[in-house]
C-alpha cells in the first residue's frame, strides 16, 4: 500500500517499541498522578501494539495484526473500569494521587 | 532492506517526543493532550509498517473514545495538583536506574529483529495484507470465537463501569434512618440482649 513500508527493516520499529516500553514504565515509576499513571500503561500497552505489528509485517502474517485488534478491544475496557476506579477513589478520598491509596500496606 | 527510511525516523522521533513530554507534564490535561499526539503518530507508524485497518481502528479508539473518556475524567475531577515530588527518599534514583536496565535489555533484544518471511523472504507486502478486507476476513473466519468473546468483555466492562462510578445518594447511614431499615436495625440487636 505505501511503498517506503517495503523497506523497513523490522529491527528499527522493534527498538523503538522497546523505548516507547522504557518511556511509559518511567511514567508509572516516576509520576503519582493516578490519571497520568494509568495513560502511563496505555502507552505500555501501545508500545507492545507496534511491537505485534511489525514482526506480523516482518512475517507477513495477519495473526499479529488481529491479536492487536483484540488487544484494542481490551484497552478500551481497561480505559473504562479504570477511570471509573479512579472516579470512585476520587469521590470517597478526594485526592487522586496514588500514595493516597495505600490502606493494604502491610 | 538497509538504512532509515525518513518517514519513519521521523514518526518514531515525534512518538518519543510526545511520549516524553507526556510522562513529564506537570498539568494533566497537558498530558491527555501529548497522549492524542502520540497515538496519532502511531497510527501514521501502523501506516507505515503496511496495516491501515488498525491505524483507523487506532484513530477511533485510541485518539477518539479513550481520549474523550480521559478528558472528561480529569475535567470532572477538576483541577488536579500533579506533583513531581518524591514522597520514598531515593526512590527516583532507583526507577531511574532500573529503567535504564529495562531500557537497554529491552532495546538490545529488540535489536535483534525478527526472522523474514518464511516463504523465501519476499520483501514485498502483497497490497491487500492488513487491509478491512483481509482482517474482516480472518476475523469472522478463523477467529469469530474470540470476536463474540471480546463482545462479551465489552458489555462487562461497560456493567462494571457504571457500577463502580455509580453515585449513592444516599450514604448507608442515612438509610438507617428510614422507617423500614430503622425497623430492622432494632430487631438486629434483639438477640445479643
Amino acid at each position: 500500500m505505501i511503498p517506503l513500508a517495503a523497506v523497513l527493516p523490522p529491527a528499527q520499529p522493534l527498538m523503538l517499541a522497546a523505548l516507547l516500553f522504557t518511556i511509559g514504565a518511567a511514567g508509572v515509576l516516576l509520576r503519582r498522578n493516578i490519571i497520568i499513571v494509568l495513560m502511563s500503561v496505555e502507552l505500555m500497552l501501545n508500545a507492545v501494539n507496534i511491537t505485534l505489528v511489525a514482526v506480523s509485517r516482518a512475517m507477513l502474517q495477519l495473526d499479529g495484526q488481529i491479536f492487536v485488534f483484540f488487544s484494542l478491544t481490551i484497552a478500551a475496557a481497561e480505559v473504562a473500569v479504570g477511570l471509573a476506579l479512579v472516579v470512585a477513589l476520587h469521590r470517597s478520598l478526594g485526592s487522586s494521587d496514588v500514595d493516597d491509596v495505600s490502606s493494604l500496606r502491610g | 532492506m538497509s538504512g532509515l527510511d525518513p518517514a519513519f525516523l521521523i514518526v518514531g522521533a515525534l512518538a518519543i517526543v510526545t511520549a516524553v513530554g507526556m510522562i513529564l507534564a506537570k498539568n494533566v490535561v497537558h498530558s491527555a493532550l501529548f497522549m492524542v499526539a502520540h497515538f496519532g503518530l502511531t497510527a501514521v507508524l501502523y501506516l507505515l509498517l503496511s496495516a491501515p485497518f488498525l491505524a483507523a481502528a487506532q484513530l477511533i479508539v485510541y485518539a477518539g473514545a479513550i481520549m474523550v473518556l480521559v478528558l472528561f475524567v480529569v475535567m470532572l475531577l477538576g483541577r488536579q495538583e500533579a506533583l513531581l515530588d518524591e514522597p520514598i527518599a531515593g526512590q527516583r534514583w532507583l526507577a531511574l536506574a532500573a529503567l535504564a536496565v529495562l531500557g537497554a535489555a529491552l532495546v538490545r533484544v529488540a535489536a535483534l529483529g525478527v526472522p523474514a518471511a518464511p516463504e523465501g523472504g519476499t520483501a514485498v507486502v502483497p497490497p491487500a495484507f492488513g487491509s478491512p478486507a483481509a482482517m474482516g476476513d480472518a476475523l469472522y473466519t478463523q477467529w469469530v470465537l474470540p470476536f463474540e468473546v471480546v463482545s462479551l468483555v465489552l458489555l462487562v466492562a461497560m456493567i462494571g463501569a457504571v457500577v463502580i462510578a455509580h453515585f449513592q445518594r444516599r450514604p448507608r447511614n442515612e438509610k438507617a434512618g428510614s422507617p423500614a431499615i430503622a425497623a430492622d436495625a432494632t430487631e438486629v440487636p434483639s438477640p445479643r440482649a
